[in-house]
This record gives C-alpha cells, structure tokens and sequence, in this order.
C-alpha cells in the first residue's frame, strides 16, 4: 500500500469528489491561485477553473454565509477556514445557519457543506493557536470530523462531502506532513465510527487527531515494560460513537481521555462523564483527562512546549493509573 | 407519578418482614430494578428492588421495623416530582443535611478515620459477585482503595481458614438465642412432621455412566462452569417430576394444587442454618444452565445475598449430603412442598453386573413423600424413572440444546 502524508490524503479525497461530481466546488482564502495555506489545493485552480475554485475575501462570515446558500440551492461546497481560529468569526453562521437551517426549514432545506478547518499551533501566539473543537461538537446539527491519519483523514473527507448533512472536519497543521498508508482507489469511511488503533489489556487511552500519535507513542513506550495500552481513536467527535470506548473499559477498568484542547467542558469531560454513568461498574480508578495548559498559549518556544501532553507525560499518567 | 414500594411476599407462608437496612437514602435517585433495601424474613435477608424509576422520596417503614406484607415501605416519585398522601402519611422530611465536602479526588491522602470503605466501582461488583466480605480485602489503592485487584487476591487466597477438624459453633455449655432462621427452621420442620405423614422410598442408582459423562462435559469446560453430581440429580429430578406431576403438587385442605411449573428447591447448608433457594423450571433447562444457576444461587445464599425471586415458591426440594461422605439419610418435606429427595454420596461399591461381583459408583437416594399426596406405587415409580434417568444419563442431555453462550444468563445490568 502507498506511503502518503495527510496532505496528499486529504487533496486525494478533494479531487476525486471533485471529478465525480460536478456539483462539489471549494472556496476559501488563497485556495486557489496560491493553491491553499497549507498547499492542499496546489494545482487545483488549472485543472478545475476559477469557477469551481474560488478565492473569497477574508471574511469568514461570508465565506460559509455564501457556502450555505450554495449549499441550499443544491451544490455541494467544500469551505476552507484558514484555522481553526477564524472560525469564531464564522461563528453565527456556523452555530445558527449551518447546524439549523435542516430542521427548521422542516428538511425542505438541506446544507451537504463541509467546512475544512485546520487546527494546530507552531509559535502563532495565543490567538493563532487554539483547538476548539469540543465548541463545535457542542452544537446538535453538526458532525464534527476530527481525523489523526491519512487513511481516515481521505475515507472520511469523502463521506463527509457526500454527506447530505453539514460537517466540521477539524485537520490539524501538524499533522499535514505526516505519513501513512493509504489505498490506491476508492473507499470511503462512515462519519460516527470510532477506531482502536491499538489493542491492549491495562489501559484504555481515548483520543483523537494529533494527540492519537502522541498516546500511540507512549503506549509503545509502555509496551516494553508490559503495560499495554488500547489506544482509541474517536475519529469523529459529534456524534460520539462510545461502543468500542465502553467495550474496552470493560476490558481494562481504566480510562484516560487524550486531548489537545483545554480540558474544562471539553471532549474529554464528555466522555468521562458517560464512561462514568455508562459503565460505572466496570472502573478500577477513577476515569482520567489530560489536555493543554489553560492559559492563554504563551509565543515562546520553550513555553509552548510545555503547553501539552507529550509522550513521556502520558507514559507517566498511565503508570499511575496501574500503580 | 408515585410508586410505592412494598413489604414483599417471598413465600407462601410469609405474613410480615422486618426492614434490616435502607441501602438507599431519601432523596437518592433509583432505577427500576435497582436494589433499594435489605429486608430480613425467617428464611433470609433478601434485597427488594425498586419497582420504578425516580427518586427514593420518602422511607416510611425504617430500619429494625417490622411490619406485615403489603405495607408501604416507601414511595419513589419522578423526577421534579412531589410525594403524594401514602397510606402511612407522615410529615414531609426536611431535606437531608448537606454532606461535608468529600476531599477531591486524587489528593492520594488516607481516608479519614471512620469514612466508609473505599472501593472501586470494578472491585465492589466483583466482591457482591463472589460473596466476598469487602470489609475484610486490604486495600491497595490510593488511600487505601480496594481496588480489582485486591478483590481478586482475596477470591484467590479462599475464604479465612478454619482449624482442621474443629467444627464450628456456640461454645459448650453457652446458652444461644435462636436467630430467625433457626426458628423458622424449627417451626416448620415441626409443622411439618405433625401434618404431613411422611413415607420414605430408597432407591441405589449405579452412577458409573453419569459419573462418565459428567467427566466428559467437564473436560471440555473451564473450571467454573463444571458440573456437579448434584447438578445431575437436580436435572435428573426436575424431568421425572415433568413426567409424573403427582409429587408437583401440594395439598390443600380438600384438594390437591397442581403446580404448573417444576420449581426445584436446592437445600443449602450456611454457618448457623439452612436456605433452599430455588432454580425455575428446571424441567426445561438444560443441564448447563442448571448448573450455572445452581452455582449462583448458592454463592448467593452464602453471601446472605439472595435476591427475592430467589425465594419461595418451590415445588419439589433436593437435599444433598454426599459431600459429608453420608451415605443415606431421611429428609422432612418442606411444606408445602409433596416431596423432598435426600441424596447421599457417590461411592465405590461391590455390585452384582450380569452374575459377576463388580465394582462400580453407587449412589442412594430416599425420597420422603407427603401420604396425603401420593402413595408408595407412585413413589416408586418416580424413583425408578429418576434412577433410569441416572443410570442412562443421555437422557439428560438429548432432550434440550445447550443455548448458545451468553444467553440466558444475564444479570441484567447494561
């Protein structure tokens, strides 16, 4: 099977879509002659023209205002947010027309939009370096995609296009480079499904996006000493799909919940608290949560990097937990 | 709406029951099913379950009370829900005290002196599972938690060992206050050697083929689903009582009940007395089923946990005491049951076997039968249909599939 990066991946899923139906365009800022921010659309403003590739004003409002109503009148828009960040200004669309607009037009309005959003942080200070997504998988009507790999990042981009519900797929800035196996041909993923990236005894690790690589690390680091992780990765956020979490706590009696957002009223609180009314007899210790520092993200280096969990935190947090 | 919550019915002859501990509190939440309290009747202590969902809203009849069956113990109403006029009103209690604050979580510090035992949610389900005393399991988790492992530890050393040969009990010469069972014990054992005339029946059954097929099923099970010699009798009964529902039955002034289903009670011995809980329509299950069942109820009756459908309601009663190496003994029929079946031990013995002096495993067993009920010729028919059963054991298993795995045996927790 082909080594690809996430990029490829996620570009691969955006031109197939694209050649398959004539109804899938994309918008955003510098998506097209300059070929994307993180350069996933690099080539597509030749090969599909100026009006299937459109560059917009940064204006993020207007941005998905207008991919809704495209969305409405029966195309399927592919939004670019250029992060995570500038969403918030998207945010009454988003929130009120985006997640809404189906269930109050009685589904005689449908918007199949997907908004592609990067989150991610490398020296961008604190208003460039969020992660936010538990924001957005707060709001019934949406489906919160947040892929780690390249193989469900291409399977799901390709399910959410063809979704005739609107998708927040959340990538991540760091994990553009990244490298993985992904199949030559077609193949798409269902939105909703969970995935155990490892399987393991002791330990369940819940986690998604580029923390799956940082809690598949230190299972690995673990696994020499005989303690062995399953490690989970969510894959999507709304809706939260819990079988394989509640099956493996069952399993391990443990949970830790890996995230890189803050932790207050996040994914993780989510989940633990359903851990902990679902599968309140299955625990052995008290279910765990490990996120980002919550201070606004310092500039400096040395700082940032002392923001989030990293392999060696986690290893040190699952050893606690069979302590 | 209210539900209220009622002194429970767990036999034919219970008329009242003493609330032994609220396992829950006013004001806590409850689910259907959930267990709520702890009631102590002559047989046992049992738990109730509560019949609806809602919130624990008020305890009407209180710890160490005893009143007759049918009475309202307490009332659950919905969420958001106010407690409507009961049967026993009493003034609205003030709502309970707020709790200090528990230490957070994770602080790692010791219990304070006097805090309850603390547990793993894993490791407290595990110890009710195996009738396990939690307040006897050191704990290893923080602060002391007692954490699965713990519990696991525990269940592997056994229970606290006793001296070799010392039987327990009351110390000579001691005067001991008969507890409830002990005199529900004595009250019924009396009631029933006055009013039912007893005849005995005994019958030797060569156990060679169950011993074998027994053999057979348990090299292919793990340990903890193996079968019993007793869970073979019980299997074994419960299909002769199908055929022959004479012994299924208890008399009644002027007429004889006709018990629709074979209900088999499975004598229990405990430290300070005796409990038959009851497996359901044995006649239908096949032989694994009953020998899970019948290893459940009497790790429950061990653990004083038995649940209330536990109880009560037998039809026929099976008493076994092989493991004491007794040969045969004589049982009182539990009334209203018809029939009781004392079984001894399975042992070598010299048998005659077509003309030659063999050695084979034999086993006795008398079945004690209500007069009023049935005769000797319908006794012995049953012990001859229960011994030909025994002796060709197939039987036992050609007439019911083993269901798949898993079914059936939910405890019915999601």
């Amino acid at each position: 099977m082909a080594q690809k990066t996430y990029r490829d991946a996620v570009r691969e899923a955006l031109r197939e879509e694209m050649l398959r139906d004539k109804c899938v365009l994309i918008m955003g800022e510098e998506v097209g002659v300059w070929g994307g921010t993180y350069a996933v659309t690099r080539g597509f403003y030749d090969e599909f023209g100026g009006r299937r590739i459109l560059d917009t004003p940064i204006a993020e409002e207007a941005i998905v205002g207008t991919a809704v109503g495209a969305a409405m009148g029966g195309l399927r828009p592919v939004a670019e947010l250029m992060t995570i960040n500038f969403s918030l200004v998207a945010m009454d669309q988003i929130v009120n027309n985006v997640a809404k607009i189906h269930a109050m037009f009685g589904s005689q309005a449908r918007v199949p939009l997907v908004i592609r959003v990067p989150a991610g942080w490398g020296q961008l200070a604190a208003t460039h370096s969020q992660s936010l997504e538990a924001w957005f998988a707060h709001v019934p009507g949406l489906l919160v995609v947040m892929p780690a790999t390249p193989y469900d990042a291409k399977g799901l981009l390709k399910a959410a296009i063809r979704s005739d519900n609107p998708v927040m797929f959340i990538e991540h800035a760091r994990l553009y480079g990244v490298k993985g196996e992904v199949p030559d041909g077609e193949y798409t993923l269902p939105i909703g499904v969970s995935d155990i990236k490892r399987p393991g005894r002791d330990v369940t690790i819940v986690s998604y996006s580029r923390m799956l690589h940082v809690a598949l690390g230190a299972a690995e680091e673990l696994a020499k000493t005989g303690i062995e992780c399953e490690v989970i990765d969510l894959r999507t956020l709304r809706p939260l799909d819990m079988a394989r979490v509640y099956a493996s706590v069952e399993k391990t009696h443990r949970a830790l919940i890996v995230e890189e957002d803050w932790m207050t009223c996040g994914m993780g609180a989510e989940i633990a608290a359903r851990i902990g009314r679902d599968r309140f007899d299955s625990l052995d210790v008290p279910v765990e949560r490990m996120g980002q520092v919550e201070v606004p993200m310092p500039y400096a280096k040395n700082l940032e990097e002392l923001m989030f969990p990293d392999e060696k935190s986690v290893a040190q947090k699952v050893r606690e937990m069979v302590a | 709406m209210a539900t209220n919550v009622i002194m429970p019915s767990l036999g034919f002859d219970m008329t009242e029951g003493r609330l032994a501990r609220w396992l829950k509190n006013e004001g806590d939440p409850v689910g259907k099913g959930q267990e709520i309290a702890e009631i102590e009747t002559e047989k046992a202590t049992v738990e109730i379950e509560a019949p609806a969902q809602g919130i624990l809203a008020q305890i009407i009849v209180h710890a160490g009370e005893t009143v007759p069956v049918g009475t309202v113990i307490a009332v659950i109403v919905g969420t958001g829900e106010k407690v409507e006029a009961v049967s026993a009103p009493a003034p609205p209690p003030p709502a309970p005290p707020a709790q200090a604050p528990a230490p957070e979580a994770g602080d790692g510090g010791a219990a304070p002196p006097g805090a309850r035992v603390r547990v793993s949610p894993v490791a407290r389900k595990m110890a009710e599972d195996a009738g396990l005393d939690l307040s006897r399991v050191k704990g290893t988790g923080p602060g002391g938690r007692v954490l699965e492992r713990d519990v696991q530890a525990a269940i592997a050393a056994g229970p606290a060992p006793t001296p070799p040969g010392v039987p327990s009990g009351p110390a000579p010469g001691a005067t001991v206050p008969l507890n409830r069972m002990r005199k529900a014990i004595a009250r019924r054992m009396t009631e029933s050697k006055a009013a039912a005339p007893h005849f005995y029946v005994t019958v030797e059954i060569n156990m060679d083929d169950a011993m074998k097929v027994r053999e057979q099923l348990n090299a292919l099970a793990p340990e903890t689903e193996r079968i019993s010699v007793n869970d073979l009798v019980v299997a074994a009964a419960a299909r002769t009582l199908a055929r022959f529902p004479v012994l299924n039955a208890s008399y009644r002034e002027e007429n004889l009940e006709m018990h629709p289903r074979v209900d088999i009670g499975i004598a229990v011995a405990l430290e300070d007395g005796l409990i038959p809980p009851v497996l359901r329509d044995a006649d239908k299950k096949p032989l694994r089923r009953i020998a899970a069942e019948s290893r459940a109820l009497t790790e429950r009756a061990r653990a004083n946990k038995l649940r209330s459908d536990d109880l009560g309601g037998g039809t026929f009663t099976v008493s076994n005491l092989g493991m004491f190496d007794v040969d045969e003994f004589i049982a009182i029929i539990n009334p209203p049951e018809a029939a009781i079946l004392a079984v001894g031990a399975v042992t070598l013995r010299p048998v005659a076997v077509l003309g030659e002096v063999r050695i084979a495993s034999m086993m006795k067993a008398t079945l004690s039968v209500d007069h009023r009920v049935a005769d000797g010729a319908q006794a012995g028919r049953f012990v001859q249909e229960f011994k030909k059963l025994l002796e060709n054991p197939v039987n036992l298993l050609a007439d019911q599939a083993d269901p798949p795995p898993g079914t059936g045996q939910k405890d019915g927790r999601e």
